[in-house]
């Protein structure tokens, strides 16, 4: 049959009609659609499936892990930067291997659409020696999925699928299959190589770096690498992932040069080599870093054999797009375009009514009187009152930096500083950054702007919802220094006082900003005021 | 047979609900199709794009090469001409001509309408009036494809069964209004086209 599918979807059915018994993630864009999609399906309606939005992407690798132990099929889904923070499971699984099939479904945010980088994920796959899988197409996403859980059971390793924004949010004609049965619980006869002490984890570790050839053989005998002969030698193209698409879209017809096609990862070395004996020169097009380039390329210069991102032919940074590959390819001229000088740019902002506006408000009310350059944000909705009219907060790094970064800056001696975050952001990596700030005592006042929903990916629930006031008393922060105020025009005077009087405060003090995200339904509004059963502090 | 179309406006303002009816279509057409969106930070109000590529033959890139698309269809007119690069030179551009203005350095509308009124084959909609004439003003993005459907490679009745079938489990008044919408936006270029 076929259906309409996001690159997310075809994802998230491949991993159902694999098998799937559990998919675990957090939301980020590019990835978010993935655990949605199966989250909406009859499967994990009923039960059959555990869809789960878990509180932070190492989290959620870890539970897909421990559901993988037990014998069963798991996912794990994430953006990018996401992975950085599950590195440590994403890399220790690596070394313990798997049980049942593990498939690790990160997507790349190229030309940064949504994100504060581009980092490129088969550097994380390399790194922990783990075989990759690169869809070009959403056909070939869904179908990889049931081949990423098959490779994963028979190298007993983690599969990294890796997806870019460009497949990820794009729909296609997809073909689906019928579903899998899903594995029942089948127990390890030994456990020991999940039990990581140096004794178990260098034996691992040698397996690991023994299963590399086998890796390789695999990946060179895939059907997702193809290498087809073009008629002029004057030139070879590698195409990775979706790059194949824009080299296809500029020779409709027939390529005339040799192209290997890579979606599989070990590099399939026989065919690289194939192309450096029978060609004079060889173009690598790759969404992402300048991954197989530099690997195949000329670390000192001197040979100019292989060109790419690092030589010039294509931008050093962004997405690829079919302008970029021609021009490459000497199709094209220029690859500039002009945009009319009456089209201004059109950024992003806060929707009309949000909260974060109004606490925005309050704050720059009191930074005229405290001095500006001391307000530590962190990754959200939120992250916009960087822009004007607001510019009300000094720094994004990475999710949870804003608590860790007060603190540091007040023990510089920058007083009074605060941090802003978002319930969920906090949930996700703020509160061990507020435990240091309390174990030591630092004078910092913590916002969280808590909307009760993980706003900028959709408005996902968020695990934070009621539970903020006893994180933070648990974690001791001292009950009269947690506030409760409620970001509206009424309140302002009041909220701009309740403020004021906690940044005088030195030690830990928390104010929770709290008003449901108005991008809400009004049913989920309701289930948010339900579970916000504190009274504002006023 | 080959298409390719794009779809601007403001992050909210419905581009995909427009993707999804021409999507729907295509598939039921039996034609291939990829459709580019944006998800994320831009669709909290900031510059919001769909590029929609149908045809009989294989879709290769997700994205339209410059000055490749017959069709520029946009819910409001400076996102008409942010995507002007991607117009081939037979290509059409469509749009409602009521601005969305949330930045402060708006551009001057008439001017706008100038520099759409340069191309020779453009059309320029009252959309959001029309909506409120089928009964609101969010069907403003139904009234655009009524405005294209001339130009689409789909039956007008496939058009409007998909357009049915998306809006049915609001009820039939809202299905009745959305058809309205698409008859309102039909008529409205009937008179002008170039």
């Amino acid at each position: 049959m076929q259906k309409i599918l996001l690159g997310n979807e075809a994802i998230a059915q491949g991993a159902i009609d694999a098998g799937l018994s559990g998919a675990y993630g957090y939301p980020g864009t590019p990835s978010t659609e993935i655990i949605e999609y199966i989250t909406a399906g009859p499967d994990a309606k009923s039960g059959k499936i555990k869809a789960h939005w878990s509180t932070n992407e190492k989290v959620a690798t870890e539970e897909a892990l421990g559901m993988s132990f037990a014998g069963k099929r798991a996912m794990v889904t994430m953006k990018h930067v996401g992975l950085n923070v599950a590195a440590d499971a994403f890399i220790n699984m690596a070394i313990s291997g798997i049980n049942g099939g593990l498939v690790v479904v990160v997507a790349d945010d190229l030309s940064q659409h949504s994100s504060q980088n581009e980092q490129d994920s088969r550097f994380y796959g390399k790194f922990a020696m783990l075989p990759i899988l690169e869809p070009s197409n959403q056909q070939e996403a869904y179908d990889m999925m049931a081949y990423a859980f098959d490779l994963s059971e028979k190298t007993k390793l983690p599969v990294l699928l890796r997806s870019v924004t460009r497949l990820s949010h794009s729909r296609a004609n997809v073909t689906v299959k019928d579903k899998k049965n899903q594995n029942s619980l089948q127990l390890l006869d030994d456990t020991k190589r999940f039990a990581l002490i140096p004794s178990f984890a260098k034996l691992q570790y040698k397996g690991l770096i023994e299963k590399q050839k086998d890796l390789e053989k695999i990946a060179e005998q895939s059907p997702w690498n193809t290498y087809q002969e073009g008629e002029d030698t004057s030139l070879g193209i590698i195409a990775s992932g979706i790059a194949i698409n824009y080299l296809l879209e500029n020779y409709p017809e027939k390529v005339p040069y040799d192209v290997l096609k890579v979606s599989h990862y070990p590099l399939p070395k026989e065919q690289v080599r194939k192309m450096f004996d029978r060609v004079d020169k060889i173009l690598v097009l790759e969404d992402g870093y300048p991954f197989i380039e530099e690997m195949i390329g000329d670390y000192l210069g001197r040979d100019q054999k292989v060109i790419g991102r690092l030589t010039g032919a294509i931008p050093r940074t962004g997405e690829l797009n079919p302008n970029i590959v021609a021009y490459a390819l000497g199709l094209e001229e220029h690859i500039d375009s002009d945009i009319p000088e009456i089209v201004v740019g059109r950024p992003p902002q806060l929707c009309p009514g949000c909260g974060h506006i109004d606490l925005y408000e309050e704050l720059n009310d009191i930074i005229p009187e405290i001095g500006d350059n001391r307000v530590f944000s962190d990754i959200g909705c939120y992250s916009l009152g960087v822009l004007e009219p607001y510019d009300a907060i000094d720094t994004i790094i990475d999710m949870g930096a804003s608590i860790p970064m007060a603190k540091g800056a007040a023990d510089a001696g920058l007083l009074p500083a605060i941090a802003v975050i978002g319930d969920s952001t906090f949930t996700h990596s703020g509160m061990t950054g507020l435990l240091s700030a309390v174990w030591d005592n630092s004078p910092i006042t913590v916002i969280i702007s808590d909307n009760s929903a993980v706003a900028m990916t959709g408005a996902q629930p968020s695990a934070a919802m009621g539970r903020l006031y006893d994180i933070a008393k648990g974690l001791g922060v001292k009950k009269e220094h947690i506030k409760i105020i409620i970001p509206l025009k009424k309140y302002h005077d009041k909220n701009v006082e309740m403020i004021k009087e906690e940044l005088d405060y030195q030690g830990v003090s928390l104010i929770i900003a709290q008003r449901p995200c108005v991008t809400m339904s009004n049913d989920k509004k309701d289930l948010a005021r339900q579970f916000n059963t504190f009274e504002p502090s006023y | 047979m080959k298409k390719d179309i794009i779809i601007s406006g403001v992050g909210g303002q419905g581009i995909l609900t427009i993707s999804a009816v021409l999507d729907t279509a295509a598939l039921e057409s039996g034609f291939n199709v990829k459709q580019s969106e944006v998800h994320g930070m831009s669709q909290r109000g900031g510059a919001v794009q769909a590029h929609v590529r149908v045809s009989d033959q294989p879709v290769y890139s997700d994205l339209i090469p410059k000055a490749k698309a017959d069709l520029i269809l946009s819910v409001e007119p400076m996102e008409l001409l942010r995507y002007l690069p991607y117009l081939s030179p037979e290509g059409y551009l469509v749009t409602d001509i009521n601005p969305f203005k949330n930045i402060a350095n708006y551009p001057d509308e008439a001017d706008l309408k100038a520099q759409i009124e340069q191309f020779p084959h453009h059309r320029i909609v009252d959309a959001r009036t029309l909506a409120k004439k089928a009964g609101n003003f969010r069907a403003a993005n139904v009234v655009m494809i009524g405005a294209v459907s001339d130009l689409l490679p789909f039956d007008e009745a496939l058009l409007k069964k998909v357009i049915a079938d998306l809006f049915k489990r609001k009820g039939d008044r809202i299905v009745q209004m959305n058809l309205d919408a698409f008859e309102l936006g039909k008529a409205a270029v009937l008179s002008q086209e170039v």
